[in-house]
């Protein structure tokens, strides 16, 4: 199933398309991110209370707290708590820790990293996506806009979208396969991909679909570690360490 | 050697390149003042990376190593497109020729926002004179029963906190009531009305009920040193605001999702200066406003001299701009 997308277009002519996110991993980076701020800022009021003295004589009656340390104790933790947001989306450059995780990022809708005006934009709005309680506004706003947008967003002309960690294995899969001997690049693909998915499918699947692919690849490699009967009679890990040998490019794993 | 085992081995050969991509992207990312050299090297690479990504899509459609090169391509072009880190430049122009400039476009909306404030003031003045209970809907108990002993809430308010945190108090609950007035004219306009006019008739009312009881002097003596530059400023968040309105009800853009983009880009730069003096604002209110040795005289310069000031910055003279520097509509 595909959602809504933006073109990053570029002067080479060769486009790239970004998926953009839905509610799903909106609020997913989100409660990740509302979690982080608030252990945050709750830490390091703690954290100053017991430096400043005032939980050690079991006291949180503020003005008993010197001007100094009543204000760091009062004021920082909420600039930890609302200045989360716009600074580190503004230092990661559209990301923030919650929204790493979920694997989204903030592109502009031309796709290109966000200015500081766009972000600081995003995050005033938040005003009124948090209204009237529980982000009701921007979660309504995101179900129902075609690019899943809250009124930040709309404002800021910024959009969330998919941030794909394909991983470095990839190439260097690709790389040791290929290098030896003539595999067919696609069946690399798939026996990657394979063997990424290895634990999320069941032994009946990942066995039947390893044998598949350890015939097509002995068949086109013309590497054999035995008979294909035996093949027939290998257990799940025997099949996985036989598939990462091939993929290896048939050295030691 | 066949077309596909061709493109295979250059396929293979590749690869070892597209390994090597991730830590150059990263040092390429991280690093701010990139020599001639670099620049010219990343486009290469970004041609390059774009001549491989189309032949990849070509043999592996829809594969990973396909999918892994788009995010590098991505990234690098991310990189080569982001904005230059002139941070100076850049803030130096802010200020100095772009803020003047939407002052400029606003000129009007700050009237009639101006006008609407001080029209609810009176109002507000005019209600509570005629109606006294009426002033229980905007003030608290313990401010009304205070006012009618004869104290102004302000007193004493230095005994109760150090200025610093009653500073930062007042200028955080400053910048967030800005920040709603410019906020708010999302509702095309009428969210930023109603919170100028519901402003305007809480200090018209509050004046008009110390004045029963004596004290709108001593409010005043409180309100000149710093309300001179703070109720402007909450005028300019909601000219601000009714621009934001505006854009939704005449777009100047083909839709009114761009109208309204470029409208909050274009005010929100206005916001920037608003929020750096209600900074000032903050500190006079919580340091000298609530000092009953500060003398009315001293207080009147403060307010006044504070408002020349936010005057000097708004026209852009303050940041070195020349009154005949032309034009300024075109940072629209």
């Amino acid at each position: 199933m595909t959602g809504p997308t933006v073109i990053l277009q570029s002067i080479t002519g060769v486009d790239v398309e970004l998926r953009v996110a839905g509610p799903g991993s909106r609020s997913y980076a989100f409660v990740i991110d509302w979690h982080i701020r608030g252990i945050l800022a709750l830490a390091w009021f703690f954290a100053l209370l017991l430096l400043f003295g005032g939980l050690a004589q079991f006291t949180l009656t503020l003005p008993a707290l010197s001007p100094l340390a009543l204000f760091l104790v009062k004021w920082s933790p909420w600039l930890i708590y609302f200045g989360y947001h716009p600074v580190l989306e503004v230092a990661m450059r559209g990301r923030t820790p919650g929204k790493r995780m979920a694997g989204v990022r903030i592109v502009a809708r031309t796709g290109d990293i966000p200015g500081v005006g766009a972000l600081l934009i995003r995050n005033v709005f938040r005003l009124i996506d948090s209204l009237p309680g529980l982000y009701l506004v921007g979660l309504g706003s995101v179900m129902l806009t075609k690019h899943n947008v809250r009124i930040g967003d709309l404002a800021a002309g910024t959009l969330l979208v998919h941030d794909p960690v394909e991983s470095e294995k990839s190439f260097a899969t690709l790389h040791a396969a290929t290098a030896s001997s003539p595999l067919d690049p696609q069946l690399v693909d798939l026996a990657q991909e394979l063997l990424d998915r290895w634990t999320e499918l069941d032994d009946g699947a990942r066995a039947e679909l390893a044998r598949t692919l350890i015939r097509r690849i002995e068949a086109a490699t013309a590497q054999s570690q035995g008979p294909q009967d035996s093949l027939a009679q290998q257990d799940t890990e025997e099949l996985r360490q036989r598939l990462l040998h091939l993929l290896s490019g048939g050295r030691p794993t | 050697m066949s077309t596909d085992a061709g493109l295979q081995a250059w396929l293979a050969s590749r690869a070892t390149v597209w390994q090597e991509l991730a830590p150059l992207l990263d040092r390429l990312e991280h690093k701010r003042n990139h020599t001639t050299a670099e620049a010219l090297s990343a486009i290469e690479m970004y041609r390059s990376l774009g001549r491989d990504l189309s032949i990849a899509r070509r043999i592996l459609p829809a594969s990973r190593v396909t999918r892994a090169l788009e995010a590098r391509y991505a990234k690098l072009h991310s990189i080569i497109h982001r904005q230059p880190h002139n941070w100076h430049a850049r803030l130096k122009a802010l200020f100095r020729d772009e803020i003047p400039a939407v002052v400029r476009e606003l000129r009007q909306p700050i009237l009639w926002i101006s006008l609407l404030f001080a029209l609810s003031a009176g109002a507000g003045w005019w209600l509570v004179a005629t109606y006294p209970d009426l002033i229980g809907l905007l003030a608290s108990e313990d401010m009304v029963a205070g006012v009618e002993q004869g104290r102004l809430w302000t007193e004493g308010m230095l005994n109760v906190m150090p200025s610093s945190v009653v500073s930062t108090q007042i200028l955080a609950n400053n910048i967030m009531v800005s920040v709603a007035a410019f906020a708010v004219g999302i509702f095309f306009g009428l969210g930023t009305f109603y919170l100028i006019a519901l402003n305007g008739l809480m200090l018209g009312g509050m004046f008009a009920f110390t004045h029963q009881h004596g004290l709108a002097g001593e409010l005043l003596k409180f309100v000149i040193a710093h309300g001179v530059v703070e109720l402007s400023v909450i005028c300019l968040a909601g000219a601000a605001g009714t621009l934001l309105g505006e854009s939704l009800i005449r777009p100047t853009h083909a839709t009114r999702r761009e109208s309204f983009q470029h409208a909050t880009a274009k005010a929100g730069k206005l916001l920037v200066l608003c929020a750096l003096l209600l900074i000032g604002c903050g500190f006079i209110e919580g340091y000298l406003s609530p000092d009953p040795d500060f003398p009315m005289l001293s207080r009147v310069v403060v307010g006044f001299g504070y408002g020349a000031l936010m005057v000097a910055a708004l026209t852009g003279r303050l940041f070195g701009r020349q009154p005949s520097q032309v034009p300024l509509k075109s940072y629209s």
